[in-house]
């Protein structure tokens, strides 16, 4: 597991729920996060991710369970008192405010003297790199700019947690994913604690050190990204995170035999002679073969690399991940045979 | 097609004028009809400006019509009180319902243009057993109108500063403010009426112009304001009377205007910030 610089400070949400008109948005959420790390908080919409982030920040009031931030109970300090940075996942920027007197806002309620203020504001906006932008309001900023300068000023009160609402989902793809790398670079150089939350796995994976996926108000796994990936504990992460085939298998202790081979199965799956097994597009090979009991349905050239879609004996589809060389040479129809690569997975019961 | 197009637009610029005539000639002729009253001589015969130089006498009109000063100082104290009123409990009333208590939003929205179906002869009856209280307990000055006026302006008030509030992401803007360490009162002080200035502006606007145009209230809980004052001025005097009317008017004008002119510009592009900006740029060379 890679962490940041230990710089930051520790937090433990204990236990939390929160129950919004009979509809649990938090059930029993417990989570611990190292000081200096970066944790994302991933699901769907309505999972009690932003309720969480929401609990940490003051901004909600858990019905039960303890908020802790560098060992100091906070559950029932307000919002004001906890010094926590928020960026927002809508603008938040005070629009009759320039960019430099949002920065300096913070600073200003901390009653920094003028020159520190000048001094920080100007250190925080090159972080972000719109020192030339100081002097703008709101309005003359573009959406990406207008994050960034939210960034700098949740940074620039030195927050002992730094925490991001889905920042990134009112931009467009390019800037998000340059933002994103952006985000993860001051992070590490800043070294605060940060919890980001988003429905996007891809924005979570690349920037977190661990990802924590929720349902219905609970954390089904905390993992870095590649173990999160490759292990998913619950089959709700495996369907959640990346894209999974369900391949019916025969199950042999430890082992699962399908698609004319075997893969070992990962803690936690399902026992018996038969169970669904978990197979990420990129576990399956598939190759022309005269003989081959599948067929291809389409084949997709998607830039990094191509999917090819595949009708097994059953009737399953299968979603296959081939290199964006080869895509081209499937057309709908062709006869293939597909073998798995022997990527652990989990299987479930079906 | 272009014919018809063209005669349509001269057809609709000829109604427009004809309608603005027909407006302005509402406005101007009793105005018109007033200043020519004031200025007659005695006995309708010839033209005087002895009522215009006796108002213009202060001197005068404080020692001869003591209660014509009475009035309008006592109108002047309503119109910068009753807006203040106002937005202290309606400016933080309406952003705590919207950010805390959104499900009594209708009530309040309710209760606020309750008093438009009141007519002011009901509202006095309701108030006057709560009147009797104020001036037992806090004296019988004319000011006290303002908690009566504040009622009136509720529903104008209302609509334009929840207009205000749905302009801007209120919640998301005193969410940041609060995780940036300001107390309730900084984020209404800094946060929220800054970015409400035009509501604000607009909704005092409307306040003084039903504070300096009351008359209803006022005279029925004998109270002096400048047109109970002018109503009772009349019955002696009817020049001065009718010609501190066109006084009152244009004040009124006057001040309802500085307020628009103020309250159109948005922050840093009014007259007075494009002044301080220009002001700027001259001194920055000096220094």
């Amino acid at each position: 597991m890679t962490l940041a610089p230990t710089r930051g400070t520790a937090v433990r949400l204990t236990d939390l729920h929160r129950v919004y008109g009979g509809v649990a948005a938090l059930d029993g959420l417990t989570l611990h996060i190292e000081p200096g790390e970066f944790v994302a908080l991933l699901g769907p919409s309505g999972c009690g991710k932003t309720t969480a982030l929401r609990c940490l920040a003051g901004l909600e009031d858990p019905d039960s369970g303890t908020v802790e931030v560098g060992g100091h109970d906070l559950t029932r300090v307000p919002a004001n008192k906890r010094d926590m940075g928020m960026v927002f996942q809508a603008y938040s920027l005070f629009p009759h405010m320039t960019a430099r007197q949002n920065v300096e806002f913070g600073l200003e309620l901390r009653g920094r003297d003028r020159a520190t203020r000048q001094a920080r504001t100007a250190e925080m906006l090159d972080l972000v790199g719109l020192d030339t932008h100081a002097d703008k309001y709101a309005h003359q900023l573009s959406g990406g700019q207008q994050q960034r300068v939210a960034l700098a000023r949740a940074l620039a009160i030195e927050p002992q947690v730094l925490l991001l609402d889905e920042p990134l989902s009112a931009l467009d793809a390019k800037v998000r994913a340059q933002l994103r790398d952006e985000i993860r670079r001051i992070q590490l150089e800043v070294g605060t604690t940060t919890l980001f939350v988003t429905h996007d796995q891809e924005e979570a994976l690349a920037v977190a050190d661990r990802v924590g996926v929720m349902s219905v108000g609970r954390l089904e796994q905390l993992a870095p990204p590649a173990e999160l990936y490759s292990a998913p504990q619950t089959p709700f992460v495996a369907d959640f995170v990346g894209l999974t085939n369900r391949v019916r298998a025969r199950v042999e202790g430890t082992t699962a035999h399908l698609l004319g081979g075997s893969v070992p199965l990962l803690p936690g799956s399902a026992s018996g002679p038969e169970a669904l097994v978990l197979v990420r597009p990129e576990g399956v090979h598939v190759e022309h073969a005269a003989d081959g009991t599948a067929s291809v349905v389409s084949a997709s050239f998607l830039g990094g690399h191509g999917r090819v879609i595949v009708r097994i004996p059953d009737g399953t589809l299968l979603t296959v991940q081939v290199a964006n060389t080869e895509v081209t040479g499937f057309a709908p129809g062709d006869p293939v045979s597909l073998s798995p690569r022997g990527d652990a997975a989990l299987a479930v019961a079906g | 097609m272009s014919g018809q197009r063209a005669a349509y637009r001269r057809r609709q610029t000829a109604f427009r004028w004809v309608a603005l005539t027909v407006a302005v000639a509402a406005f101007a002729a009793p105005l018109l009809g007033a200043f020519d009253f004031t200025t007659q001589g005695p006995g309708g015969n010839g033209r005087t400006a002895e009522t215009w130089l006796t108002l213009v006498d202060v001197s005068k009109v404080t020692t001869d019509y003591p209660a014509l000063r009475e009035g309008f100082l006592a109108s002047v104290s309503l119109a910068i009180v009753t807006p203040l009123v106002m937005l202290l409990i309606l400016v933080p009333t309406m952003t705590w319902v919207r950010l805390r208590l959104p499900g009594l939003s209708r009530t309040v929205e309710f209760i606020c243009l309750l008093p438009l179906t009141v007519p002011a002869i009901v509202l006095v009856v309701g108030l006057g057993p709560v009147y009797a209280w104020v001036y037992y307990l806090l004296g019988s000055s004319t000011l006290w109108l303002s908690l009566a006026y504040v009622v009136l302006v509720l529903p104008y008030a209302y609509r334009s500063l929840d207009a205000g509030l749905r302009a801007i992401d209120v919640r998301t803007l005193s969410e940041a403010a609060r995780s940036l360490g300001a107390s309730w009162f900084t984020v209404m002080r800094r946060i929220v009426l800054p970015n409400l200035r035009s509501a604000v502006l607009s909704a005092s606007f409307l306040s003084v112009a039903l504070v300096l145009g009351e008359f209803t209230i006022a005279l029925l809980f004998s109270k002096k304001n400048l047109q109970v004052a002018m109503y009772e001025l009349g019955k002696s005097d009817a020049k001065i009377s009718v010609a501190v009317g066109l006084l009152a008017l244009a004040f009124a004008f006057l001040v309802l205007f500085a307020m628009s002119f103020v309250g159109s510009s948005t922050a840093g592009s009014s007259p007075f910030a494009r002044l301080r900006r220009s002001r700027a740029v001259r001194k920055e060379p000096a220094a």
